[in-house]
């Protein structure tokens, strides 16, 4: 077990090395001098010159590259091309916000997947199945960026029932910190926990045939015994693993959220860099929630081995 | 790759409902409404960028069912022009990763070893990052508009194209039958598109239909972020963007741009669970 974790562990780097490298050619492929992008219409030559040297535009590629990786490994990002502020500390900024927004939807995504789909794989076929298949596909293909909107036009300016943006930190206060969290997680969590809804109800499906199920049935236990002490536990293994795969698309999908609740996170911050045009801002975020989301996928396939012997490779 | 593998044994398992019926009825959606934008300036009244300002944000009538925006412009047109935009992402995407991750596939399945490894370990660095922050990065280098949409979705799919290719060839090729053809000296281009490739048509078929869906998703979010197709174009994610500021006044505005893109997504999707099934020749143990 604790092997495989290595192994998997060992088989990131050279993944993660080839990350830096598509994202430091791609930054590089940008048309035109960053400098003169930066400066603008008012560069001077003199300006221009200056830019690059500070920011190392002026060495070989392989050069820029090993320096950026160099520093980066130590944990330093390097400096932005605007207000001239450590890139590390920016990220570490917005980091918590994005982690606090991914742990509630993944709750949320738990909390309304996992009981549509053993509303659904319960009793299948049967009313309560095909109505939880519909929200399920209907899920799916929402928008979520268009979902937040509905949500902001629906509870919070029709209703006034929820702020519609904004982040006030947890230590600053807990419940506001909650109440301004609960729509971007909701917003998150509907596509994602339409999925893990379907795949839920698979699981159960699937287990629902074991004999087992059929020996605890001619025992005479009822069946909310049934589903709920020995099919669930049984399916729970590929339940979490989606959930860990969620948990990674969510990474990708909070930019968007983020950005239609104006909350200061990752994905805010790569998106009003990439607007900016703030490549060494772009290129160190853009690298930061790649890395998170490997590191993400590759926890559920370790976990997955780890609650699963069966399906430990070799 | 164990979490793939179960994921795959898990969504294979049939679903209620007619396998047919929901392929149909999604191919039904999904041709409506590429019909729809074929003929879009036949079948809606009125020009997407007219400007009436007399008009502007005129609710919902019987002649503009989907009302005015801010401009006076009719949101019915606009979306149904914008539907182009759509569907022309998401087929020349997908259209163009298949073209880019099949061959890779088939070849990365069919050698396996060492150049398996120098198709695929690239092609996993792509696939290392979400969707869309790969598709906000391109589109941050090589700038705005309809075809760098399509062409840097289709750098986002070509490693998933190939992965479910190669996966397909992989289990086809130790086939009885493959294995009779190349007995009978059939030479390796010969085998692997006449016996593999065609035996290996379900999974990409299910893959692209899905893919479509995403497609149109990811093209509405990077539109709506400001990084996809260029303003004058009418596309439902710039729609959604401009009709937030005046999402109090004119719900209208934010509320058909977002249904035109569930609607799309939708039908692909349908279509996507519906192949899945129908076209599934080992049914699902679990009986029906």
């Amino acid at each position: 077990m604790i092997l495989y974790g290595v192994r998997r562990l060992a088989l990131a780097v050279p993944l993660l090395l080839g990350m830096s490298v598509l994202i430091f050619a791609l930054m590089r492929l940008v048309p035109g001098d960053p400098a003169v992008t930066v400066l603008g219409y008012k560069a001077t030559p003199e300006g221009v010159a200056a830019l690059r040297k500070a920011f190392h535009l002026d060495e070989p590629v392989a050069e820029q590259y090993l320096r950026w990786l160099g520093a980066a490994v130590r944990g330093d990002l390097g400096h932005d091309f605007r207000q001239n502020e450590p890139i590390g500390q920016m990220v570490l900024d917005r980091l918590p916000v994005t982690l606090e927004l991914t742990a509630l939807a993944a709750l949320c995504t738990a909390l309304i997947g996992v009981p549509l789909g053993l509303l659904a794989g319960g009793r299948r076929g049967g009313g309560a199945d095909r109505a939880a298949m519909a929200v399920g596909l209907i899920g799916v293909s929402i928008p979520d960026f268009w979902l937040g909107i509905m949500l902001i036009l629906g509870l919070s300016l029709g209703l006034g029932l929820l702020p519609s943006g904004g982040w006030v930190p947890f230590a600053e206060s807990p419940v506001e910190n909650l109440v301004h969290l609960t729509l971007p997680s909701l917003t998150l969590a509907v596509s994602r926990a339409a999925v893990l809804g379907r795949l839920t109800r698979a699981a159960v499906l699937d287990t629902m045939h074991r004999s087992f199920v059929h020996y605890a049935r001619a025992k005479g236990l009822g069946e909310r015994a049934i589903l709920f002490r020995h099919v669930l536990p049984n399916a729970a293994i590929p339940i979490l693993t989606v959930l860990g795969l969620q948990v990674g698309y969510m990474l990708g999908g909070a930019i968007v959220v983020e950005m239609i609740f104006t909350l200061p996170g990752l994905g805010r911050l790569t998106l009003d860099a990439v607007v900016e045009r703030n490549y060494p801002v772009v290129q160190s975020a853009v690298l930061v929630i790649g890395a998170m989301f490997m590191l993400v996928n590759l926890v559920t396939d370790v976990l997955y081995g780890a609650l699963d012997p069966r399906t430990r490779p070799r | 790759m164990a979490v793939a593998g179960a994921l795959r044994a898990a969504l294979g398992r049939s679903r209620p409902g007619g396998h047919r019926g929901l392929t149909l009825a999604g191919l039904c959606v999904v041709g409506a409404l590429a019909l729809t934008a074929a003929l879009a300036s036949v079948v809606v009244p009125g020009s997407p960028t007219e400007i009436a300002k007399d008009l502007a944000l005129r609710p919902p009538t019987w002649a503009q069912p989907f009302g005015m925006d801010d401009l006076g412009r009719s949101i019915l047109s606009r979306v149904v022009h914008a539907y182009r935009v759509s569907l022309g992402v998401a087929l020349g995407s997908v259209a163009l990763a298949l073209l880019a991750g099949v061959p890779l596939g088939l070849v990365a399945g069919y050698a396996e070893g060492l150049v398996d490894q120098v198709i695929m370990r690239p092609l996993d660095v792509l696939m290392s990052f979400p969707a869309i922050l790969l598709a906000i990065a391109l589109m941050s280098v090589f700038g705005t508009g309809v075809v760098l949409v399509a062409v840097s979705l289709a750098v986002v799919y070509t490693p998933i194209v190939a992965r479910v290719v190669r996966a397909a060839v992989l289990a086809v090729k130790v086939e009885v039958y493959v294995d009779g053809a190349r007995a009978l000296g059939a030479p390796t281009a010969r085998l692997v598109l006449r016996h593999i490739l065609p035996n290996a048509a379900t999974p990409i078929l299910v893959q692209a239909s899905v893919l479509m869906a995403i497609a149109i998703l990811v093209e509405a979010s990077l539109s709506f972020l400001g990084v996809g197709v260029r303003p004058p174009t009418p596309s439902l994610g710039l729609m959604l963007a401009d009709g937030r500021s005046f999402m109090l006044q004119a719900p209208w505005m934010v509320v058909f741009p977002g249904l035109a893109i569930m609607a799309a997504v939708l039908g692909f999707n349908m279509v996507a669970d519906g192949l899945r099934d129908w076209l599934d020749p080992h049914p699902a143990t679990t009986g029906r």
